[in-house]
């Protein structure tokens, strides 16, 4: 039930994050100067939160995809369907902590 | 596995469409695409968050270095098309779940068709109309590559 949750909201967080997304890249066809100035604040620290959720989300309902969909095709995945649950989780926290490490230190190590 | 139809009552909320296994295809299309679409993205994030200088090194030049191959403009081809038609499907589906007046889901169903059609349009040609070396923008804010080209 929570991983529906999960699953819907990151969903629709992603699609909204999607459509900005082109968007922004489409000023590489404005000017130089002006994707520069708008990915720019990409890399403020708030951004850089942001994108981490953004990260998370994507982990998260991808895992979780998965999951969903080995549960509909097979019965052992059913019967183990609350450590699969579990699995997922695991996937995200071991792939979210060295990103994190990484990608908050290009935020605010400043390099 | 398959064995005999369990009997299911009918779903809450009908989706509206008559089409023959309609649903059926927007549940395999799901299916089909999400897993594609794990790869394609952990890539796209690896390549840009994780190698080089992550998200500090995302620059106009950074692009054009990428789009400089064949191999880029594909991948974010794909990424565009099945992102948007998955993630649109979805809120199709969530559409359907929430928005009870006829009239409602009429008008978010349309606008979400229009943003889906126009954001694909509007990416694939900035992908495939990009210039990396515009002649009137400041040398130091292009790839290095464009010095040869001029
Ligand atoms: C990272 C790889 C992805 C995987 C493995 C994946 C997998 C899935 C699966 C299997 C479903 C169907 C769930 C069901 O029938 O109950 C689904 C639903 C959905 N996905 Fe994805 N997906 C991925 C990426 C995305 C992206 C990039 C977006 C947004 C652009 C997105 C938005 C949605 C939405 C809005 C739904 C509908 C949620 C619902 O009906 O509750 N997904 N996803
Ligand atoms: C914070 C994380 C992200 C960053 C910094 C980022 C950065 C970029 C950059 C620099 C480009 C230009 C070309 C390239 O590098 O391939 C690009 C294009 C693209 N990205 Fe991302 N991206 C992020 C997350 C995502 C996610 C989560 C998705 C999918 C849901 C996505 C989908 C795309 C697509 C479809 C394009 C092509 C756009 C076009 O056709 O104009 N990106 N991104």
């Amino acid at each position: 039930m929570w991983m529906w949750v999960v699953h819907r909201v990151t969903g629709v967080a992603i699609f909204f994050f999607l459509l900005v997304h082109v968007l922004d890249t489409s000023l590489v066809r404005v000017s130089p100067e002006a994707y520069n100035e708008v990915i720019g604040s990409y890399k403020t620290p708030l951004y850089g939160l942001v994108e981490a959720g953004l990260v998370a989300a994507i982990l998260l309902h991808g895992f979780n995809g998965l999951r969903i969909i080995a549960v509909d095709r097979s019965t052992w995945a059913l019967r183990h369907q609350r450590q699969l649950v579990w699995a997922v989780w695991i996937a995200f926290a071991v792939l979210m902590v060295p990103f994190l490490w990484r990608h908050l230190g290009h935020v605010f190590g400043g390099a | 596995m398959m064995t005999a139809q369990p009997s299911v009552r009918p779903p809450r909320t009908p989706s509206g469409r008559t089409r023959r296994n309609a649903e059926k295809w927007s549940w395999v299309f799901m299916r089909i695409t999400g897993p594609v679409l794990l790869i394609l993205i952990v890539t796209h994030l690896f390549i840009n968050l994780m190698t080089g200088d992550g998200i500090s090194q995302i620059d106009f030049a950074f692009v054009a270095g990428k789009w400089a191959s064949p191999l880029w403009q594909v991948w974010d081809l794909l990424m565009l098309v099945l992102a948007l038609l998955h993630g649109g499907n979805g809120m199709r589906l969530l559409i359907n779940d929430y928005a009870h007046h006829p009239w409602l889901r009429k008008v978010l169903h349309s606008a979400l068709g229009i943003a889906v059609i126009g954001i694909i349009v509007l990416g694939a040609l900035v992908i495939f109309s990009f210039d990396p070396c515009p002649v009137d923008a400041d040398p130091s804010l292009l790839p290095s590559f464009c010095e040869d080209v001029r």
